[in-house]
């Protein structure tokens, strides 16, 4: 990786310990019962100058909101982040300030992430303005615009003019007019068509290459988070249940949950092997009353009564760069559904 | 099919043919703005007549539906033709528990008491795999999961064992792993109740786990029709070839992907000629100025695109099935 000497640091670029988020609802006739909303549950990560990390999960996992809070735009309830070295979870708004300009975010929804009132030259220039680096701007703009596939002469035209694939190009220039190292991007790719979805994709991949940047990038979709991820996390209910080089988890993923999605995706090949997908019973559970010890037995094919129920799996190595929570681990991939909810099928039982 | 609209005339389906039998599933796939949804629309009757003007015939064993009044429509709507729409929660009213809500399905096209409409709606409840459908008909639809709210609108669906079933992105706002359960679940229903279905989506993974027809459409046009193993198996029209190699795969890490350059066309002003034209990587000269005739080429399924036929097998074997990694 050839990164410029002025961004040369030491040690991940940012790395989050024990993090916690717990949302406190009103629950009840008049809210009267309080209840609690485990949003994220004690989630570890680092992610690594000039990486990509994937964060992969259905609805409710908790990977928007990890995502939140590694920006600092909401509160943890406990944990660390540490960003470049310094710890800035309890920082100060006024301390994080100049932070924030290393840190950016591109959202899901082109649509409503930029002010319609607004040209595309006052929403890119906005940072620079917020930041008080007004030189030159409408010239810096101009490049950005260029640098991420649209016209420069774009610059007084409103976001309506422009289709979704477009917008997108805008929140991306927005995202990096102010040199970040870290990008954070929540469901980038999810509201394109699918033919504009690669361009995004692609475009996200050579700045990263250009620019040296750093990626979280969050998805539901397995199929675009191989794509790009170098490391991913496959987040449930909360917690992380596997983690890992992207590569080691695809070629054979160790915890069920990751197993079931990755079998789940719809392939476009009708001339496969035959391989049957696995298909999990009902839906994810409340984290209002999330599931005992792992929550994932509920709806686990491999769930064996008396341990997954009782005793919390917790991350533990299979391999350099890849752990995974869960007592009974797939051992082969890929495996049938009939396979997978036999897990001592051919040995004796793990101690 | 125009519609007239204040900035002027939006030409939304042009030259659509397509037929369905009974235990087939046609994959209708294509982005934003390529004409599926409001395909569906139309054979529903659900397109506001004074601002849409539709021309062609819709035949529902026999029957041309754009020629029936609209209470001989409603006769058949939700009886004999169904449909189940993207967001399952916008679907169903927020204050009736869910059995209440089959049940006046039920009543609305057949004389049963009420108590008979409600044991209907808990046995179809059942049928789709809802657990304790008993008393899950006595919930309202927030107490629903996204998955299961969508099982209840298949439900209703179902309520009259319709002929026809037409699904509007039934899964797209679903979770992956609740997907898979809903792709079975309309395949099931397929099998169990002998009806043809219309599975509209823009994703084609979808679409190649069920569908036995595909058809792909492009600015409201058809650019490729025909049985599902032909059309994934030797794609014959540039856009579907684009659509095969830009989609991700799960299967392996690609260096860089294959989009298609360029954005979906505008239907209040379609460029001239073939509406791919503009994004095509294989246009030649005519593209621009001719309108590709939707015929069959030899030995193959029909498309619309000007490429001679032995052109486009030779792409498709030397270059597309190639990079996919479909063995011929």
């Amino acid at each position: 990786m050839s990164s410029p000497e002025y961004r040369a640091g030491h040690g991940p670029l940012l790395e989050v310990e024990h993090l916690v988020k717990h949302f406190s609802v009103k629950q009840g006739v008049f809210a009267r019962g309080k209840g609690v909303v485990h949003a994220v549950e004690d989630v570890s990560f680092s992610v690594d100058r000039g990486e990509t990390l994937g964060i992969v999960g259905e609805s409710g996992c908790g990977k928007t909101t990890t995502a939140r809070l590694v920006m600092r735009l909401i509160e943890p309830t406990s944990g660390t982040i540490r960003f470049d070295g310094v710890d800035v979870t309890r920082m100060s708004r006024r301390a994080l300030r100049p932070l924030r300009q290393e840190m950016q975010m591109v959202f899901q929804d082109p649509y409503s992430s930029l002010n319609p009132r607004k040209t595309i030259g006052q929403i890119i220039s906005e940072p620079f303005t917020i930041h008080h680096t007004t030189k030159d701007t409408k010239r810096r703009v101009q490049e950005l615009l260029a640098r991420v596939g649209l016209s420069p002469e774009h610059y007084n035209r409103y976001p309506h003019e422009f289709s979704g694939g477009q917008r997108q190009r805008i929140g991306v220039a927005r995202a990096l007019a102010l040199q970040p190292k870290l990008i954070v991007c929540d469901e980038p790719v999810s509201a394109l068509d699918v033919s504009v979805q690669a361009q995004i994709l692609n475009l996200l991949k050579d700045l990263q290459r250009e620019f040296s940047l750093t990626f979280i990038f969050i998805s539901h979709d397995l199929s675009v988070i191989r794509q790009i991820s170098d490391r991913i996390a496959v987040m449930y209910l909360g917690r992380v249940v596997e983690i890992g080089q992207s590569e080691l988890i695809y070629e054979h993923p160790r915890h069920p949950y990751t197993a079931a999605l990755l079998s789940a995706v719809p392939r476009p090949e009708t001339n496969g092997d035959g391989r049957r997908r696995i298909v999990l019973s009902g839906d994810v559970p409340s984290p209002v009353n999330p599931p005992e010890a792992c929550v994932f037995h509920p709806r686990c094919p491999r769930f064996q009564r008396g341990h997954c129920d009782v005793e919390v799996p917790l991350l533990r190595p299979f391999e350099p760069d890849h752990e995974a929570a869960c007592h009974y681990p797939v051992e082969r991939w890929p495996m049938t559904e009939e396979e997978l909810r036999h897990p001592f099928a051919g040995r004796a039982p793990a101690a | 099919m125009r519609f007239r609209t204040r900035d002027g005339i939006v030409r939304a389906v042009s030259e659509l043919s397509f037929s369905l039998r009974r235990g087939e599933t046609l994959g209708v796939v294509g982005e934003s703005g390529s004409g599926k949804s409001v395909t569906s629309l139309a054979i529903m009757g659900l397109l506001n007549r004074a601002t849409t003007d539709i021309d062609g015939e819709i035949l529902f064993e026999g029957t041309d539906l754009l020629r029936l009044s609209p209470s001989e429509l409603r006769k058949i709507r939700g009886r004999d033709v169904s449909m189940i729409f993207q967001d399952p929660f916008a679907s169903l009213h927020p204050m009736y528990r869910v059995g209440a809500q089959l049940a006046e399905a039920v009543r609305a096209h057949s004389d049963v008491s009420k108590s008979a409409a409600w044991d209907r709606a808990v046995e179809l409840l059942s049928a789709v795999g809802i657990p304790n459908a008993k008393g899950r008909a006595r919930d309202y639809p927030h107490q629903f999961s996204g998955g299961m709210r969508q099982r209840a609108m298949i439900a209703m669906a179902l309520v009259h064992n319709p002929d026809v079933l037409i699904a509007d992105e039934p899964t797209t706002a679903l979770d992956v792993t609740v997907q898979a359960q809903i792709v079975e679940l309309i395949d099931r229903v397929k099998r169990e109740f002998d009806i043809g279905v219309i599975l509209i989506t823009h994703d084609l993974g979808v679409i190649a786990e069920t569908a036995t027809h595909v058809m792909v459409m492009y600015g409201g046009r058809s650019m490729e029709y025909g049985p599902a193993h032909e059309v994934f198996n030797a794609a014959q029209h540039p856009y579907t070839w684009g659509l095969l190699e830009s989609m991700p795969t799960v299967e392996k890490r690609l260096d860089a992907l294959v989009p298609i350059e360029g954005s979906p066309p505008s239907l209040l002003h379609p460029p001239s000629g073939c509406p791919f034209h503009p994004r095509c990587k294989y246009r030649f000269e005519p593209c621009d100025k001719k309108v590709p005739p939707f015929v069959p080429i030899p030995g193959g399924h029909p498309d619309a695109c000007l490429l001679p036929a032995e052109r486009k097998r030779e792409v498709w074997a030397t270059q597309i099935s190639r990079e996919l990694g479909v063995v011929p």
